[in-house]
């Protein structure tokens, strides 16, 4: 069992925002949790007290026993993921072509990236096809798990069928993409041609390409739902009950009670979606650049970012260059992973936290 | 969250000694299971840590390993056993290595640009590898393939004996790297019934290539639309794949013959583009033309031919095979694709044995290769797959295999007439046709080289640029691409 003063310095090391907002020096969740790691540029004295802690901490059998539990992942992450970052970086200032030994050629591959134009479309394909697809994903998986909650008994059913596409293999979505929004015989504009509406050519117009790969996308949103479902029943319904006392409407109940409420899971699901997103591949790469039927046409509005590293790394061996587009997506990324997070603390609400 | 007075707790997060999971919905047992406690001592958790970790490789999934045993396995990749043609061979080259104590192991599936340069990269390559011959310039180039020269001269294979096309698309500043294991050629194909209909025949005088202009009006008589839907193809020119026949048949060709000089911008070629993508213009545009194209049951009963939703269109040999085994009854016509003088073209391609830098046993895969390509293997496959495809009534159309003796030794033994006149005539013209093949030359680009001009083909076809526009840019990436690859060549 923890002791109370054990509780009290988790709780103290844990009150990052509170910390960070009253000017002392914050600290990781985790680092904290254990007495935290040395940092440098701190003091000699404030190092060896924070060495002195993460020891008494190691001592207790609990915190040894947590890095048992934690060392699969620890050893995964070093070597299937730290490992190839590194020598990544490391290839990105090479020639390395996967066959001959690497030659160092400086910034030249991060000089090249400004020069590629498929660089710029494939970045802006991404960007776009993110914007559409982010915000299109969450409002649906947000609306079908409001409809599990009122489905009653029937939920696990409906929550096994929705989750079931989500094991859908992408590469059989990519073929799927291509049946279903083919523009003659698809059934998208069978519908379509139902309601009076000549439906677009979905696989060859660089319009809708990217549209169409959204929608498609939208077969795998069960994922999503599942996560706000849970969100939306841990809503305290006493709130609901409160606001109903206040002649609140359903809509105002939605606005002010349930998306502040769910706002965490709204958040965590934003910034995962976006980075699957701006790593689209496989859907993209089938329909269009991979499998038999496509291995001769493609269209640019199909190019995403991955896919424009992946043929240059495999296709043209040109690993080192592929490096550098890696880094670059990479740093794409936690840009927009960073602005995300300094956003959330104006929007997300978690409870229990000071504000 | 805590309840007020009065007011039962939710049962969401009534969490207490024994009872750390939500009530209600988990059996009984589930719920009343006891905290975790925390293991005693360094010794557990050390021995846990050490166990976990020892545990990891075990569960490991194989990365490009192509064989765990490399001693007396001897693999390959890039190599289906679809057919009689491909198990039978094997069995040959299996008796064949069982001397030298090898086990043959075959790693099914389709070449994999990925998996081969990943277990190249690792070290760990097969010893031999099918691919598209056009890859091999690139891989060459780079030293990812060993050359042939010295060891098909101690196997004292006659390259002479094999179709000089297929021996120039893998020969790179004369040293050769891969042997043909296939030979595919292009002849066009026609829907008889619908020819008919509109008052011609079913024959190369008919849909006549070196007449441009009579193509395109024989193009729009055949297509046929239904409201604003395409439901028949006239003729369908098969770009991008088929691109470079076009170039030839307009007295073009993409690159020089020493493969190092893009042509991509050359005027025969930029006609070719403008001809061509002008033919899928007239008959709706792209979008809709591809969109039928794309819903033909290609390898079915209900194909493309069978359902008269294309008049006319070159395609490779191997698909009067499919016809002949999917639907025999079928309407069919032939005839050769032209140049502007009339004179046939034959745009040839398929796949290759290479041997992989790395390979554990050249000597070996030397023996494989050769008697995977040999006259003997070739003619055996050929007779035990025309006996099987006859043992279900359908149409053997031959085989061609880029082995010259074979082919004749094929024609004039194994493949008899089936009495079906469209068919025959059709196998007749594609060993008639052999002759005149030619293929893109080698290059050290590969396959940039090649996607720069297919790109270029899509841009057009998807109206982003004008043919001259989309070649220019398409010369520049594809010289660029040789430039860099043909950097330290002689």
């Amino acid at each position: 069992m923890p002791s109370p003063t054990d509780e009290a310095r988790r709780d103290e090391a844990g009150r990052t925002g509170t910390a960070a907002r009253t000017g002392t020096a914050a600290t990781t969740g985790t680092a904290g949790r254990t007495g935290g790691a040395p940092v440098p540029g701190a003091a000699p004295a404030d190092r060896r007290e924070r060495a002195r802690r993460w020891r008494a901490s190691w001592r207790r059998s609990e915190t040894r026993a947590a890095y048992g539990f934690l060392s699969p992942w620890i050893f995964g992450f070093v070597v299937l993921t730290a490992g190839p970052m590194i020598a990544t970086l490391y290839l990105s200032f090479t020639n390395y072509d996967g066959i001959s030994e690497p030659r160092g050629v400086g910034m030249e591959n991060y000089r090249q990236l400004f020069e590629d134009p498929s660089v710029a479309k494939s970045l802006m394909n991404t960007l776009v096809f993110t914007v559409l697809r982010v915000p299109l994903s969450m409002a649906v998986a947000l609306a079908l798990a409001m409809l599990l909650l009122r489905v009653g008994r029937a939920t696990g059913f409906f929550r096994t069928l929705f989750y079931l596409p989500v094991m859908t293999p992408s590469v059989a979505v990519g073929i799927l993409f291509l049946l279903l929004f083919n523009g003659n015989v698809g059934l998208i504009n069978t519908v379509l041609g139902f309601v009076g509406i000549d439906g677009p050519s979905w696989t060859t117009d660089g319009d809708w390409i990217k549209p169409g790969l959204v929608l498609t996308t939208l077969w795998s949103v069960g994922s999503t739902v599942i996560i706000y479902l849970a969100a939306l029943r841990n809503v305290p319904q006493e709130l609901y009950e409160a606001a109903e006392i206040d002649g609140v409407g359903r809509r105002q109940a939605f606005v002010h009670v349930t998306l502040p409420q769910i706002s965490g899971a709204l958040f965590f699901t934003l910034i995962v979606n976006t980075i699957a997103s701006l790593q689209t591949f496989t859907e993209a790469y089938t329909a269009f650049f991979g499998s038999a039927n496509s291995q001769t046409y493609s269209n640019d509005a199909a190019l995403f970012y991955v896919v424009h590293l992946f043929q240059q790394a495999f296709q043209y061996m040109h690993l080192g260059y592929a490096s550098a587009l890696a880094w670059l997506l990479f740093l794409v990324i936690l840009a927009i992973t960073l602005v995300q997070a300094r956003l959330s603390k104006r929007f997300v609400y978690y409870e229990g936290e000071e504000r | 969250m805590a309840a007020p007075p009065g007011q039962t707790p939710s049962r969401r997060g009534r969490r207490g000694p024994g009872r750390l999971l939500p009530g209600r919905r988990f059996p009984h047992w589930l719920r009343r299971l006891p905290a975790p406690r925390a293991p005693h001592g360094p010794l557990r958790t050390g021995a846990a840590c050490c166990a976990v970790l020892l545990l990891l490789p075990l569960t490991a999934c194989g990365g490009a390993s192509v064989s765990d045993d490399r001693s007396g396995t001897f693999t390959t990749m890039g190599f289906g056993l679809g057919d009689a043609i491909a198990t039978s061979r094997i069995d040959d080259a299996r008796k064949a290595l069982a001397p030298k104590g090898m086990k043959l192991q075959i790693n099914e599936g389709a070449f994999d640009e990925q998996q081969f340069l990943s277990a190249v990269a690792a070290g760990d390559p097969p010893d031999v590898v099918n691919m598209d011959r056009t890859l091999m310039g690139g891989y060459a180039a780079r030293g990812a393939l060993l050359p042939l020269n010295e060891c098909l001269r101690k196997e004292h294979v006659d390259t002479g004996k094999y179709q000089k096309s297929a021996i120039k698309e893998t020969t790179l500043d004369g040293e050769i790297y891969g042997m043909p294991d296939s030979f595919d050629s292009r002849i066009l194909l026609m829907d008889a019934s619908v020819l008919r209909k509109a008052g011609h025949g079913a024959t190369d005088k008919d849909v006549d290539t070196s007449d441009l202009k009579g193509l395109r009006k024989l193009t729009s008589e055949l297509k046929q639309s239904q409201g604003r839907k395409l439901t028949r193809i006239g003729f369908d020119p098969k770009i991008p794949e088929f691109f470079p026949m076009w170039v030839r048949a307009n007295g073009g060709s993409l690159l020089s013959p020493d493969g190092r000089t893009a042509r991509l911008d050359s005027e025969p070629v930029v006609e070719a583009l403008t001809y061509t993508a002008k033919l899928i213009e007239d008959q709706g545009g792209w979008g809709k033309f591809k969109a039928l194209r794309d819903s033909f049951d290609q390898f079915g009963k209900g194909n493309q031919l069978a359902r008269h939703q294309v008049g006319a269109y070159p395609m490779e040999d191997w698909y009067v095979a499919v016809l002949g085994d999917t639907s025999p009854q079928v309407d069919l016509g032939s005839g050769y694709v032209k140049d502007r003088e009339g004179k046939p073209v034959n745009y040839v391609s398929g796949t290759g044995w290479a041997i992989p830098k790395g390979s554990r046993h050249v000597d070996e895969a030397c023996t494989f290769i050769k008697t995977m390509t040999s006259t003997r293997a070739w003619v055996k496959a050929a007779k035990t797959k025309a006996e099987e495809v006859r043992s279900h009534d359908a149409v053997y159309t031959g085989d061609f295999t880029g082995n010259l003796e074979a082919d004749r030794i094929i024609e004039s033994k194994v493949w008899k007439p089936s009495g079906k006149k469209a068919f025959d005539d059709a196998t007749r013209r594609l060993y008639d046709i052999q002759a005149e093949g030619f293929a893109v030359p080698a290059n050290a680009a590969g396959s940039e080289f090649k996607q720069a001009w297919q790109n270029a083909c899509n841009r057009v076809l998807s109206g982003d640029q004008t043919p001259r526009q989309a070649l220019e840019e398409a010369q520049g990436e594809a010289q660029s691409a040789l430039d860099i690859a043909n950097q330290g060549r002689r």
